[in-house]
């Protein structure tokens, strides 16, 4: 028997819309994403990112557009979709009422496996997550960060295929940060497919092999990382300071260094493709920053750049 | 190869009924909640059963050595402790069903975020719905049990028909449960939340609790027996004494009628409230 619907991607939205009365939230956009990569949705707040993830775990229903996730339509088949799903939402929600085993246990019960198979993968999972010697613990007793494990070793216990990460590590010291960045990397390399929300660009960066960046439920950009920062900026960022008085007038003194130039408030950015040589060309001009730095392109520059620097609530 | 491949990133459609809102795992959600009551609850869990005692005792003994007998459902005089008996009990089943279908659910609906991690399992909204009123009906055949015991000792049950008091409590639960979840799917602040008692008290109070119905002019009877409590009540006092009439059949059937409408509610609210 042949098997037409094969798909080579996990994931396949096209034109995907959600609209909640008169507001859209997501407005048309499509992706694919093959088995295996990490894939990153950037945006500022309110931008669909969470829409987005919801849509894919079938618990929220779009307005228009086609979605499936592999090969089936979670909206028609949710139970068996989300089956192969593994959801970190935004926030925690363990349950309270359980112990930190318990939480895993039951929680795999909901994806109806047996206890043969819940038992020791509960244990390799709180080894995993660097929670053993907490197992019997109450979950109210953990940290933000032991929480926020717990919660990933959580949505591991169906072995799931694609892992939807909603903001991981939102709310993390560093050190919690950098511990679940290494918890990820090592789930892509086992060839989970990751689906990762963040407005933190480093981990965007360290995390996704191609990202989109969203603004206002539109595809902005998409890429790599370096891809996006080649496309949408320069190498390096040279950042002046003249003091909040001057940085406004002395704009237009700079005219012609750089590719771009963005006057902000607290500062002056001059987009170059060499830092110091447009450093040079400043002193040449007898102007004299009161600090000056140089720095490579980040993608925060990019998402700024796409998404615009105004608050957005 | 390809099909490998094909085998291991598609996945099989099922053919259930109900696809999307059951995935026939009301277990699940049943043997959480008895995990989480025993682990946190059983406090609450016996206060549950000590309150009708206490009411039993008070009203019974301490108010009944004022009345004296009454005429029961038969018409032959019965103790008054063995009138209001069956009517506590059809009381401690709607207290305990509404508390856990009320303001449990409201809870973890609203807080506790409960449902929302579980519905981003194979659960669907109807699994959960279920699991959680079962759970209530295990809480209220417990209570219906203990209490029956109690009225065994104290002397008031004088039929063996009394013993069918237990599952008519649990039926009696079921309809309150059912209702209660799909009320509280429309509840979003503690303020309507409130509500709930403002109907439940006086339901509690006039429902010919502690005297008969015909204490009221007739409009006010039809009312009373409009309500599903009256129902109880009196469905539990025939069985208390073995008498029973055609209304008991009417009794039954308005439970039923109310468990599957509750039913049927709940799961479309369910669906409206997760799977927007």
């Amino acid at each position: 028997m042949h098997n037409s619907t094969a798909p080579e991607f996990v994931i396949s939205a096209s034109n995907l819309t959600k609209k909640y009365g008169d507001f859209v939230a997501v407005d048309g956009i499509s992706f694919d994403v093959p088995p295996g990569e990490a894939f990153g949705l950037l945006g500022p707040n309110g931008a669909g990112k969470s829409t987005t993830m919801k849509m894919i775990g079938g618990v929220s229903q779009r307005t228009g557009g086609d979605l499936t996730i592999m090969g089936l339509d979670p909206e028609q088949h949710g139970p068996e979709v989300r089956a192969h799903l593994g959801v970190v939402p935004q926030q925690d929600n363990l349950d309270e009422e359980l112990k930190v085993r318990d939480n895993l246990l039951v929680y795999g019960r909901y994806f109806g496996l047996p206890m043969s198979y819940l038992q020791p993968k509960a244990d390799e999972l709180l080894e995993f997550a660097q929670l053993s010697d907490k197992g019997k613990a109450r979950v109210d007793a953990l940290s933000g960060g032991m929480k926020r494990r717990l919660t990933i070793a959580r949505s591991l216990i169906n072995d799931p295929k694609i892992l939807l990460l909603d903001e991981p590590t939102t709310g993390l010291d560093p050190q919690a940060r950098h511990i679940l960045w290494d918890r990820l990397f090592r789930l892509k390399e086992a060839g989970v497919t990751l689906i990762l929300t963040t407005h933190y660009m480093d981990e965007a960066e360290q995390l996704c092999d191609r990202l989109i960046v969203v603004d206002k439920g539109r595809i902005m950009a998409e890429g790599s990382p370096a891809a996006l920062i080649r496309e949408h900026s320069t190498r390096e960022v040279l950042e002046l300071r003249f003091g909040s008085d001057r940085n406004a007038t002395v704009g237009a003194e700079l005219e012609g260094i750089g590719e771009r130039l963005e006057t902000l408030p607290d500062r002056v950015l001059i987009y170059a493709h060499d830092g110091e040589a447009a450093l040079e060309q400043i002193t040449a001009r007898g102007l004299r920053p009161i600090t000056s730095l140089v720095r490579r392109s980040s993608l925060e520059d990019v998402f700024l750049r796409l998404t615009g620097r105004s608050l957005v609530d | 190869m390809t099909q490998v491949l094909a085998s291991n990133m598609s996945i099989e459609p099922s053919r259930r009924f109900l696809g999307s809102l059951y995935s026939g795992n009301v277990r699940a959600v049943f043997s959480r909640g008895v995990k989480a009551t025993w682990g946190t609850n059983w406090a609450i869990m016996v206060s549950g059963f000590v309150e009708p005692v206490l009411y039993l005792i008070a009203m019974g003994i301490g108010l009944g050595s004022l009345v004296g007998e009454i005429a029961g459902p038969g018409g032959e005089p019965i103790a008054y402790a063995a009138y209001i008996a069956p009517a506590l009990l059809a009381v401690s089943a709607m207290n305990g069903a509404v508390y856990d279908s009320t303001w449990n659910v409201f809870f973890k609906l609203n807080f506790a975020k409960l449902y929302e991690g579980m519905l981003y399992t194979s659960l669907g909204p109807l699994d959960v719905a279920l699991g959680e009123i079962l759970l209530a009906l295990l809480r209220g055949a417990m209570y219906a049990t203990g209490f029956t015991a109690v009225m065994g000792v104290m002397g008031l049950i004088t039929s063996p028909w009394a013993l069918l008091m237990i599952p008519a409590s649990v039926v009696i639960a079921f309809g309150f449960a059912s209702f209660g979840m799909a009320i509280t799917s429309y509840m979003k602040t503690f303020q309507q939340m409130d509500w709930i008692n403002f109907v439940m008290l006086p339901m509690f109070l006039f429902s010919a609790t502690f005297y008969p119905l015909s204490v009221y002019p007739e409009p006010i009877q039809w009312f009373i027996q409009a309500l599903p409590l009256w129902h109880g009540v009196e469905l539990l006092r025939q069985l208390n004494v073995g008498v029973f009439g055609p209304d008991t059949l009417l009794h039954i059937v308005y439970f039923l009628v109310m468990i599957l409408l509750g039913l049927v509610l709940t799961t479309f609210r369910l669906r409206k409230l997760f799977l927007k």
